[in-house]
C-alpha cells in the first residue's frame, strides 16, 4: 500500500485550551488499526482534513494508552484553520506515527532539563506528560520556557499546573515583559543562571534554533555532555516518510531521521543560516 | 548498489541495422509497450516507438549551457541524439498521479489506496547515465525505509535495452561520474551502434530470451573491437568533467562560500534543472476535490527545491532566497545525497546544464567553489 495511505479516525473529545489552541482526542475507526497502533513521545502523525490537506502534528497523549490519540493544534494556516472546526463525532484522517521520539529510556533515573521557546511547543508536552505519569522513574524535572512577549505565552495555565507536580520547577522568561509579567525578563538562556543541575542530566530542547544554540552553550557550561542533549528540529515535513524531500536539514530528513535528534547528529548544520 | 539478477554477459552478437525492426516487433508481440527516443517539440524524449522511422534518424543535437538544437547528423544513424529533456524518470515517478481516493460517506469518509494500472514497458536506447539514474531512484523509492508502491508498480516487469554511447554531447560528463558512457549495469540488453550494424549483448535471462528470438550471428572480432574502441573514444573525448574527489566535504565546508551569492545573481529559480534531472525526487501532494465535495483525491506532483514554497512552514521560510535554494540543490545533489543514499545524486547526464535558461553549469560552480577555497587558503 502507498505510504500515503491514511486511516479514518473519529474525534471523541475536544478541549478549547486557549485562543487558537485546541486539543482533540481521536480513535481509529477500524478496530484492527486501533489495536495495532503504537507510538513514542516526540513522534508525530500526519493529520488529514477531508479535501483540504495534511499537517504534521505531535502526539501529546501517553503511549501506554495507544488507542487514545491526543493532538494539540494551534491555528497556523489553511489546514489547521479548518481543523479548529472539528467537533466530537467528526471523522478525520491519520497517517503515522512517524519519526524518532525522545530518548525516554536513556532519561530514566536522570535529571531532565526541558528547554522550549516561542509559541507553544507541542513536541515536549508529550514528554512532560509522560514523566508526570511515571514521576518516580525520573529525577528532578526542570522546564525552561522563553517567549518574546507575555502575549506569546499562549497557554499560561498549563505552566502553572506543571509547577504543582513534585520535583518539578518551571522557569519562565519574556524578552519584552509587560506589567502583568511576574516572571523573569530576558532571553531563555538567562534562566540558566537559576538552574542547578547535575552534569549527568539529560536535556531536551524544542524551539527556535537560536534558542537551541544558546541553550546548548549554557548546558555545556553546566557540564552536561553533548551526547545528553536532544533537539526536536522543525522543517517543512510534508510526507512524513522521507520521500518528498522538503524537510531536509543538511544530510538529515527531519521527518524520518528526526524530528528528535541527538545534538551530535545535527551539530554541523546548526548555525548555518537558511539551510 | 541494487543489482538486478545478472547472468554472465552473453556473447557479442551482430544485429544488422535493417533488422532493428525485428527487435521492435518481437517486443510488441511479447506484450511490451516499447518506448524509445522520439522527437517532441524540438527535443528528444522517450515515447512509443512502433517502427524504426519513429526514432530520430540521421540526427544529432547541439547541446551547450542553455542551448539545445536538433541538427542533421550522420546518415542512417539511429541513436545519434544522446539525450533530451526526457529521461526515464517520468515513466516511473509520474509527474502527477493520484495516490489515494477519499469518498464522503454519511458518517465521515472512506479512504482507498489507488493502484496504478500500468502497461509492461520496454525501453529502447537507454543511455548509461539514465540507467545509473534509475538505480538512484530505485534506492530512494524501493529500498529506503518506506516503499513507494506507485513507483514499484511501474518498475516491475520492465525490459531495458541500453545503448552505449559512441559520441557524447558537449554537456555530458558521465565519464567523470563513473556512470558511462558504456552501459555496464541495470540493463537487459545493450546495443553499440556502428555504421551499418549493432553489436548486441544480453545481460539478463530476459534479455537473452529476446535476443534469441532474433536468431543473430555471432559478432566478428573486428566489429566487437570497433564497438569497444568507439565507446572508449567517447569516454576519452569527453571534455566536461566534475571532480568528485573532495565531495561531499568540499560543499559541507563551503556552505558560506561567496560563490552562492554569485550563482544566485544568475539563477532564475525556474526549477528547470530539477524537472529534467533524472534523479530529483522532491514532490508535493495536493488535494483535488470534486466540486460537489463527494470525492477527493490526494495527487502527487513533482516539486522542486527551487520553488519558494519548498522550505516554507507557517510563519517561516527556511530558504527564502535563491542563494539558499541553489545551495540546497547543489549540496544535496552532489553532497548530502551520498550520506543519505550511499550514492551521488548526479549521474553526469548534463541535462541541468543544457536546460538551464541562463546556462548555469554545475561542474563550473563546483570548480569555482573549490578554486575560491584554494585561493583563500593560499592568501
Amino acid at each position: 500500500m502507498t505510504p500515503y495511505a491514511l486511516q479514518p479516525a473519529r474525534i471523541v473529545e475536544r478541549r478549547d485550551e486557549a485562543e487558537g489552541i485546541y486539543t482533540f482526542v481521536m480513535r481509529f475507526v477500524d478496530p484492527g488499526v486501533r489495536k495495532a497502533y503504537r507510538f513514542q513521545p516526540g513522534q508525530f502523525n500526519m493529520l488529514y482534513a477531508y479535501g483540504v490537506g495534511e499537517v504534521p502534528i505531535s502526539i501529546v497523549s501517553d503511549p501506554a494508552e495507544p488507542t487514545r490519540i491526543e493532538h494539540t493544534i494551534r491555528i497556523a494556516g489553511r489546514v489547521t484553520g479548518v481543523m479548529t472546526q472539528w467537533k466530537v463525532g467528526d471523522v478525520v484522517g491519520i497517517r503515522g506515527p512517524y519519526g524518532k521520539g525522545w530518548p525516554m529510556d536513556a532519561a530514566r533515573g536522570r535529571e531532565v532539563v526541558i528547554v522550549t521557546g516561542g509559541l507553544g511547543c507541542a513536541p515536549v508536552v508529550g514528554v512532560i506528560n509522560y514523566i508526570f505519569r511515571r514521576r518516580d522513574q525520573y529525577g528532578p524535572l526542570h522546564i525552561l520556557h522563553g517567549v518574546k512577549t507575555p502575549n506569546d505565552l499562549l497557554y499560561r495555565e498549563r505552566f502553572d499546573a506543571w509547577r504543582l507536580h513534585p520535583r518539578t520547577t518551571v522557569y519562565l522568561t519574556a524578552d519584552r515583559p509587560d506589567k502583568s509579567w511576574r516572571y523573569r525578563t530576558g532571553v531563555v538562556t538567562e534562566l540558566f543562571d537559576e538552574l542547578r543541575v547535575d552534569p549527568s542530566a539529560i536535556a531536551m530542547m524544542c524551539g527556535p534554533e537560536v534558542m537551541m544554540h544558546y541553550g546548548i552553550r549554557a548546558l555545556r557550561q553546566k557540564g552536561v555532555n553533548e551526547d545528553a542533549i536532544y533537539l526536536s528540529m522543525e522543517r517543512h515535513m510534508q510526507c512524513g516518510v522521507g520521500l518528498c524531500g522538503h524537510c531536509q536539514l543538511g544530510s538529515q530528513f527531519v521527518c524520518k531521521d528526526g524530528p528528535v535528534f541527538p545534538y551530535t547528529a545535527v551539530k554541523r548544520w546548526l548555525g548555518v543560516s537558511a539551510l | 548498489m541494487h543489482d538486478e539478477a545478472v547472468t554472465s554477459p552473453g556473447a557479442l552478437k551482430r544485429l544488422p541495422k535493417a533488422q532493428l525492426q525485428s527487435l521492435l516487433d518481437i517486443l510488441w508481440e511479447r506484450g511490451f509497450c516499447v518506448l524509445g527516443p522520439v522527437v517532441r517539440n524540438g527535443g528528444v524524449v522517450f515515447d512509443a516507438v512502433r517502427v524504426v522511422a519513429d526514432m530520430p534518424l540521421g540526427m544529432r543535437e547541439e547541446q551547450q549551457p542553455g542551448r539545445y538544437r536538433l541538427v542533421p547528423g550522420v546518415a542512417d544513424e539511429i541513436f545519434g541524439v544522446v539525450n533530451g529533456p526526457g529521461s526515464l524518470k517520468p515513466s516511473f515517478f509520474a509527474p502527477a498521479e493520484p495516490l489515494i481516493e477519499l469518498r464522503k460517506e454519511q458518517k465521515g469518509f472512506s479512504a482507498t489506496a489507488l493502484v496504478p494500472n500500468v502497461p509492461r514497458l520496454a525501453f529502447l536506447g537507454v543511455r548509461a547515465c539514465d540507467l545509473a539514474a534509475l538505480a538512484v531512484q530505485d534506492r530512494i523509492f524501493l529500498y529506503d525505509r518506506f516503499h513507494d508502491t506507485h513507483y514499484a508498480a511501474r518498475r516491475e516487469q520492465l525490459l531495458l535495452i541500453g545503448v552505449s554511447c559512441t559520441h557524447s554531447a558537449s554537456t555530458c560528463f558521465c565519464a567523470s561520474m563513473q556512470t558511462g558512457p558504456e552501459v555496464t549495469r541495470g540493463h537487459d540488453l545493450v546495443l553499440t551502434e556502428l555504421d551499418d550494424v549493432f553489436v548486441l549483448q544480453s545481460a539478463t535471462p530476459a534479455g537473452e530470451e529476446i535476443a534469441a528470438g532474433l536468431h543473430l550471428d555471432d559478432c566478428g572480432e573486428r566489429e566487437g573491437a570497433e564497438a569497444g574502441a568507439a565507446v572508449a573514444a567517447c569516454a576519452a573525448g569527453m571534455r566536461r568533467r566534475l571532480d568528485t574527489s573532495d565531495l561531499p566535504q568540499l560543499l559541507y565546508d563551503e556552505l558560506e562560500s561567496p560563490r552562492w551569492d554569485d550563482v544566485a545573481r544568475r539563477c532564475l529559480s525556474c526549477t528547470n534543472c530539477t524537472m529534467v534531472c533524472p534523479t530529483c525526487f522532491c514532490h508535493t501532494v495536493i488535494d483535488a476535490t470534486a466540486v460537489d465535495g463527494k470525492v477527493s483525491e490526494r495527487v502527487r506532483q513533482w516539486d522542486s527545491c527551487f520553488s519558494y514554497e519548498h522550505a516554507h512552514i507557517h510563519g517561516k521560510n527556511f530558504r527564502p532566497h535563491i542563494r539558499e535554494r541553489y545551495r540546497q540543490w547543489l549540496t544535496h545533489k552532489l553532497g548530502s545525497w551520498i550520506d543519505q543514499f550511499g550514492t551521488s545524486g548526479c549521474v553526469g547526464c548534463g541535462r541541468c546544464i543544457t536546460w538551464c535558461p541562463v546556462g548555469i553549469d554545475l561542474t563550473e560552480e563546483v570548480a569555482a567553489i573549490r578554486a575560491q577555497r584554494t585561493a583563500r587558503g593560499a592568501s
